[in-house]
């Protein structure tokens, strides 16, 4: 067993897809919020192979997309100093703040390193005392646990010299956000696989209860998602809404305790700016009072300053889900993966991305 | 960013192990994991492994749809 090709059998695919044709009765949409299951969507065509009475669109899954552009900022103004070493991952080096981008500041000299894991910023200011080693830390709830766990080791080895700015989002929060806000009509939430391998299908239960929309936590391989899809056609069809698993192998009900108990040593839940979506009531981390020394921000004393966004550009209904990239007037002219604009282009999973690269000409 | 990779625990040391992605050997730490064994298989984020696969999970799912769909 690899739990991969085991579940991309196009002999069940195909079984899948005709059951999925037989209960899509009326135009129904569906709402996933990771960047891996947009990614997913597209490199295997999923969108394409559904009957057309089922839309699924992407929402504000990606957190490089939904990191503000004043964190940006802050981190630009930190790479300065020459006493720190800047390290992120990959796709947050690409983005541009309002003025300048990590990749730039690079260029000009300053020591901004990509990091696979929290740990491997740990290592290096372990490893050079001299340094500040600033870890820009984004991601939902699959990334804190880690960043939390590194935060505890840099404790218990007495590392003084690493410092984080913490910017990390939770995505149930925002599900109520965009829920609350109204503008889009979604008939049920694929819900994401990895961060609820974390936290469990607990924090999704406001969602049926309160606004009547069917869940189901999703797997990221083509049998995943559609028989994700499957299960919420069925709840509509039965007029019932409810969370459930499909992604079984890899989420319990409960989530991970020994993770969301690290989380919450080290991390208090605040209220969260989102590009796009504005600020979102506790739906962010921040270090609380125990873990304050780690606090890059408090550090640099450094304030969030407000920044507009980018003239003409839509991520934020695309992160709202309100619009479709190609709906942009930048799209694909002014914004694309070389050059782009904003935030949900530069990023891999961001939706404008991953439209660009998959679907550009076609009608997705 | 919440790519997980599936991976096949090979040895444990401490709080990290040695894991098989697709032929490949990497260091991860286990910290967020009770009791892993080797042979067993973890998700991979960010360099840490963030949740045990139930392979007898797997094999239901896969075995439920098979019989649905008359697949072998």
């Amino acid at each position: 067993m690899k739990f991969v090709d085991e579940f991309q059998n196009p002999m069940l695919v195909e079984g899948l897809l005709k059951d999925i044709k037989a209960l899509a009765k009326r135009k129904v949409t569906f709402m996933e919020v990771c960047g891996t299951h947009t990614m997913a969507l597209f490199r295997h065509g999923i969108r394409s192979m559904l009957p057309k009475f089922v839309n699924v669109i992407s929402g504000p899954g990606c957190p490089v997309c939904v990191t503000p552009t004043n964190i940006l900022d802050a981190a630009i103004e930190m790479a300065r100093d020459e006493s720190v070493t800047l390290a992120t991952f990959g796709d947050m080096i690409k983005v541009p703040g309002s003025k300048s981008s990590l990749e730039t500041e690079k260029a000009l000299g300053s020591d901004i390193r990509v990091v696979y894991s929290s740990l491997d910023a740990l290592g290096f200011a372990e490893k050079d005392t001299r340094k500040n080693v600033i870890f820009l830390s984004v991601g939902f709830e699959t990334t804190s646990p880690g960043v939390a766990c590194t935060v505890l080791e840099a404790s218990r080895r007495g590392i003084r010299n690493f410092k984080l700015i913490v910017a990390h989002k939770l995505i149930p929060p925002a599900m109520r956000a965009l829920l609350e806000a109204g503008e889009v009509n979604l008939d049920g939430f694929i819900c994401p696989g990895h961060v609820s391998t974390i936290i469990g299908s607990e924090p999704y239960e406001f969602i049926p209860r309160k606004y009547g929309i069917p869940c189901v936590i999703s797997g990221f391989e083509p049998i995943d998602i559609l028989q994700s899809i499957l299960l919420l056609l069925r709840q509509v069809d039965e007029g019932v809404s409810k969370v459930e698993i499909q992604y079984k192998r890899s989420v319990r009900p409960e989530g991970n305790l020994i993770a969301k108990r690290m989380v919450s040593e080290v991390f208090d839940v605040c209220d969260s700016d989102w590009r796009g979506l504005g600020r979102i009531p506790e739906s962010g981390l921040k270090l609380n009072h125990r873990f304050m020394e780690y606090d890059a921000l408090r550090d640099f004393k450094i304030e969030l300053r407000e920044v507009a966004e980018p003239a003409g550009c839509l991520c934020g209904e695309v992160l709202r889900g309100v619009k479709a990239p190609p709906e942009c007037s930048l799209f694909g002219r002014k914004c694309t993966p070389s050059k782009p604009v904003g935030p949900c282009m530069v990023s891999s999973e961001g939706t404008c991305a991953a439209f660009y690269k998959y679907s550009r000409g076609s009608k997705e | 960013m919440c790519l997980g990779i599936p991976a096949k625990v090979i040895s444990i040391e401490g709080s990290s192990a040695d894991v098989e992605v697709g032929g490949a050997i990497r260091k991860v730490n286990i910290q967020l994991l009770s009791e892993v064994r080797v042979g067993e298989y973890v998700l991979l984020h960010a360099g840490f492994a963030i949740q045990k696969i139930d392979e007898k999970e797997a094999i239901e799912t896969l075995k439920l749809l098979e019989e649905l769909y008359e697949v072998r």
